[in-house]
């Protein structure tokens, strides 16, 4: 995926946790980048890399006691996978948790975020199946839809006529060859597409699924926690009820800080996948103290622990992307995304731009995530900002000014920039 | 009047013969006489490929309309999205403890083998204390994959410790156990690839084989007259087999019934057809070998010889996540090819150090190993004269597999007598051992059994509670059945 000369801008150590302001490790190589090696300096930087949305990453007052506790009490693993020996009456209520706050019946979690899109869709689909995936879903999900043996097609992405056009096609056509019915059709689409920082378009995708009886399935990785009023996701923020969708998953590695994932459905469903699934069945389950770490901080988020402090990181983290992006934006940058997303890509369109806008932010102290294909067309690379709850004002002021002043070296700014003037506290405040 | 007819038509012919015989009458070609009826048989020869070369008829092609379109779409009925269980699915006793070789189930205490605590560190003090350190530095999780700051100091020397550990280059460290051997797998094995594999491997392994689009055959399970048939054959009968890359897929200690992969022989098959050896060490990390290196180092075969180890940390290592260790080059390779790697955020940090210290623990502690040896030689001895059921596992697994001597014919019916026991044994007598289940998607058709994981931390007084009443109770099950 990436030559030698910029492997130096990915997989960057880091020896803090990564909040906020971490330390990223100094590497240096002595043949051209072909080894890197890691000295004992290191820097310290604003993040805009890590998913940290609501600031759970560090040790949290509310969270990092009780999963302490947890520790003690259970042990980092179970060692035994969820139906032998591994299922702690912390996991039952984990999944009782997790099932009231996306609002279905029922959930059911998994060690890992990975794992679930790829061991529960060749539960559901077979042969004589159909999946239709979104042109920009993520790996783990096509990895999944590939292991079902089912027949895959794609829809643009995001553009609900079109998976009207195709699903019509679909059922009039039926299976390739033989022409059978189809058995079952799953339409699967992502709640925020992490390389673009789009919402889904969910309201009118699920719409056309019932118009053709298919079912939906809706991975909510980034945007659960991150997105809705109360942090519930895209069906909170779209309002869609969530009874209209049939399989919700999402993962804890970004809004809550933790690992792991789940799938939220109706009863029957959970009750199928706990018979079948192989990652049920056979993975090991999920750390304690990581599961308690995801109650303690669904608890803040909802309010339970007695602060605001919940809706004080929904507000912040909402306030800063819709900020940061006008922000860019008025610079001149080609900034992607919808309002309200805390992802954003910023365009940086040549690959040859990628070591440079990397190296450029890491030589002021702002750690950036710079993507190239295979993740991203050849010709479309972008650097990819992620917002957090735990960003102060004045981190994203010093993140303006440094990638302002890194994109105008590197040549990035493909619009008109407004007029520069900006206020703060009633001073008139310029980037140059 | 029949007169006339004929004289007319004899009369005709004789015109139009002579009318054709005319200019041509006295014409010769090559000493043949060009007659009139020459003008007859090419004008027919003419006829007859004008009409060959017509197209035959075809039905012109009608796309749908929108309104049939319409009404296939309305007619269609759409299966359930999940089949009716006829049963109520199997919930398993709630923990209400640590899974240590004495849990709390239900408020009682109980003895614990269902869990693969093979070192019995869950619980040390140490393990404890490293994680607790490990939280209050970095929290829980990582934020984030391993190419875009998930990469945190402590993977980058667990991957140091455990490659020193084993005596390999280089390792990698996944965050989930399970996906290591079916992210690797499809890294390195491609559509057209040929892979021999053992019928028992578990299910991540099969997901791999399948992901990887490879041509896969399956030998006997542990059977080495099997496997070197199975490769003869390939080699024999396919002329293009010098240009695939061909894998030999076996587990160390297979989770599905407990035997041990005799990795000398595997390894002198490797050499004489020239395959590549992927090895699972999940359940021999941490129990095999005089220091607790695996198979490698109890069959006495160098771990150079083997291109890809890979072990799931969720076993004896007290830990979650796996690794997967080789050359340098495998693992650079799986960095930016395997996509349970690339994909996917990296394992918490409190758990790589949980795994770097239960590697300290081991290498100060080697009485862990030679207890754990002499558990599961004191179970098995026990266990092998229970009636009714027969120990199919290896004498040195460290899970104890024991299956119906006399199978009911059914594997649902097996499983449900199988369940009885364990069920009862745990009632009756505190002791918790576990069936195995298996998942619809599972290829896998060794017989199910009851499995006992044993522990460096059982006492002799838990094994011998636990043989007792397996003995106790499958005699009343197992008596009142037949």
């Amino acid at each position: 995926m990436c030559p030698y000369t910029f492997k130096d801008c990915f997989g960057r150590p880091i020896s803090s946790a990564p909040d906020a302001w971490f330390d990223v490790v100094e590497r240096y190589s002595n043949d051209n980048n072909k080894t890197l090696k890691r000295s004992t300096k290191v820097s310290r930087c604003l993040n805009l890399g890590s998913y940290n949305y609501l600031g759970f990453a560090a040790a949290d007052e509310y969270c990092t006691p009780r999963v302490i506790e947890t520790l003690k009490k259970y042990s980092p693993s179970t060692c035994s996978t969820r139906v032998d020996g591994g299922t702690t009456a912390l996991h039952n209520e984990l999944e009782k948790f997790v099932a009231s706050f996306v609002r279905k019946p029922a959930a059911i979690v998994f060690g890992m975020g990975y794992v679930t899109n790829s061991a529960i869709l060749p539960v559901l689909m077979g042969k004589g199946c159909l999946i239709i995936s979104d042109s920009l879903n993520h790996n783990s999900i096509v990895n999944g839809a590939r292991g079902s043996g089912a027949v895959i097609r794609v829809f643009q992405h995001n553009i609900p006529s079109h998976l009207e056009e195709v699903l019509r096609e679909q059922i009039a056509d039926g299976q390739p060859r033989t022409h059978r019915p189809w058995k079952k059709i799953i339409v699967i689409v992502e709640g925020i597409y992490s390389m673009e920082g789009e919402l889904c378009k969910l309201p009118e995708i699920i719409a056309v699924c019932k118009k053709y009886k298919a079912y939906t399935y809706l991975d909510e990785a980034h945007s659960i926690g991150a997105v809705g009023k109360t942090g519930r996701g895209v069906c909170e923020l779209l309002g869609v009820d969530t009874a209209d969708v049939d399989i919700m998953m999402g993962t804890f590695t970004k809004s809550f800080g933790s690992c792991g994932g789940y799938i939220a459905g109706s009863e029957e469903v959970i009750k199928y996948l706990k018979y079948t699934c192989p990652a049920h069945l056979y993975g090991t389950s999920i750390s304690p103290p990581a599961a308690q770490q995801i109650i303690s901080s669904i608890r803040v988020i909802l309010g339970e622990d007695g602060s605001n402090r919940g809706a004080q990181k929904l507000a912040k983290i909402r306030e800063n992307s819709n900020f940061f992006r006008s922000e860019l934006q008025k610079m001149g940058f080609e900034v992607l995304g919808d309002n309200d997303s805390p992802v954003m890509p910023i365009m940086l369109y040549n690959p040859a731009k990628i070591p440079a806008f990397s190296r450029e932010c890491l030589k002021h102290n702002v750690a950036v995530v710079t993507v190239a294909f295979p993740a991203t067309p050849l010709l479309l690379a972008r650097a990819r900002i992620c917002i957090s709850a735990s960003h102060s004002r004045e981190d994203l002021m010093k993140a303006l000014q440094v990638i302002s002043k890194v994109g105008d070296l590197v040549g990035i700014k493909y619009f008109p920039a407004e007029p520069l003037k900006q206020y703060q506290d009633g001073k008139a405040v310029k980037y140059d | 009047m029949a007169e006339a007819v004929m004289n007319f038509l004899n009369n005709t012919l004789g015109w139009v013969t002579g009318a054709l015989d005319m200019p041509s009458a006295r014409a010769q070609v090559f000493g043949f006489q060009i007659g009139g009826h020459l003008f007859i048989e090419v004008f027919l020869l003419v006829v007859i490929l004008f009409l060959l070369s017509q197209k035959s008829y075809k039905p012109p092609k009608r796309p749908l309309t929108n309104k049939e379109i319409d009404e296939l779409c309305d007619e269609w009925v759409p299966e359930p999205l999940i089949p009716s269980l006829n049963e109520e699915p199997y919930e398993p006793p709630v923990l209400e403890s640590a899974a240590g070789p004495h849990t709390v189930i239900d408020g009682k205490e109980v003895v614990n083998f269902s869990s693969a605590n093979y070192l019995g560190l869950i619980g040390h003090k140490k393990l404890l204390d490293s994680c607790s350190a490990a939280l209050d530095k970095y929290g829980v999780g990582s934020c984030g994959p391993r190419g875009f700051y998930g990469t945190i100091d402590v993977h980058l020397d667990f991957e140091a410790r455990i490659a020193k550990f084993l005596g390999t280059p280089d390792s990698i460290l996944y965050p989930f156990g399970f996906s290591t051997m079916f992210s690797a797998i499809p890294a390195f094995s491609k559509k057209g690839d040929i892979i021999v594999a053992d019928e028992g491997v578990h299910w991540a392994i099969q997901n791999g084989l399948y992901l990887s689009r490879s041509t896969v055959v399956y030998f006997k399970h542990n059977d080495m007259k099997s496997l070197r048939e199975t490769l003869e054959n390939i080699t024999s009968k396919n002329k293009r087999v010098d240009k695939l890359r061909r894998y030999i897929v076996v587990e160390a200690v297979y989770q599905n019934s407990g035997q041990i992969a005799p990795l000398d022989e595997i390894i002198k098959l490797k050499e004489k057809y020239k395959f590549r050896v992927l090895l699972d060490e999940s359940n021999s990390f941490g129990v095999l070998g005089k220091s607790g290196r695996g198979l490698t180092e109890y069959s006495g075969v160098p771990i150079e010889e083997l291109d890809i180890v890979t072990a799931d940390m969720g076993h004896a290592l007290a830990a979650e996540g796996g690794f997967c260790t080789g050359s340098t080059r495998v693992i650079d390779h799986q960095r930016l090819s395997s996509s349970g790697y690339v994909f996917s955020a990296s394992l918490p940090p409190y758990l790589a150090s949980a795994a770097m210290t239960a590697i300290d623990i081991l290498e100060e502690n080697p009485e862990l190993l030679s207890k754990l040896k002499n558990n599961i030689s004191v179970l098995w001895k026990e266990l092998s004269k229970i009636p009714g059921l027969k120990i199919s596992s290896n004498k040195e697994s460290p899970i104890v597999y024991l299956r119906l001597e006399k199978s009911t014919g059914s594997q649902k019916d097996d499983l449900r007598l199988l369940q009885k026991i364990a069920q009862r044994v745990l009632e009756e007598d505190s002791v918790f051992v576990v069936v195995s289940h298996r998942s619809t998607l599972d290829k896998c058709r060794l017989p199910v059994g009851i499995r006992l994981f044993v522990s460096a931390g059982h006492s002799e007084s838990d094994l011998r509670r636990a043989s007792g009443s397996l003995k106790k109770v499958s005699a009343q099950v197992l008596g009142s059945h037949n």
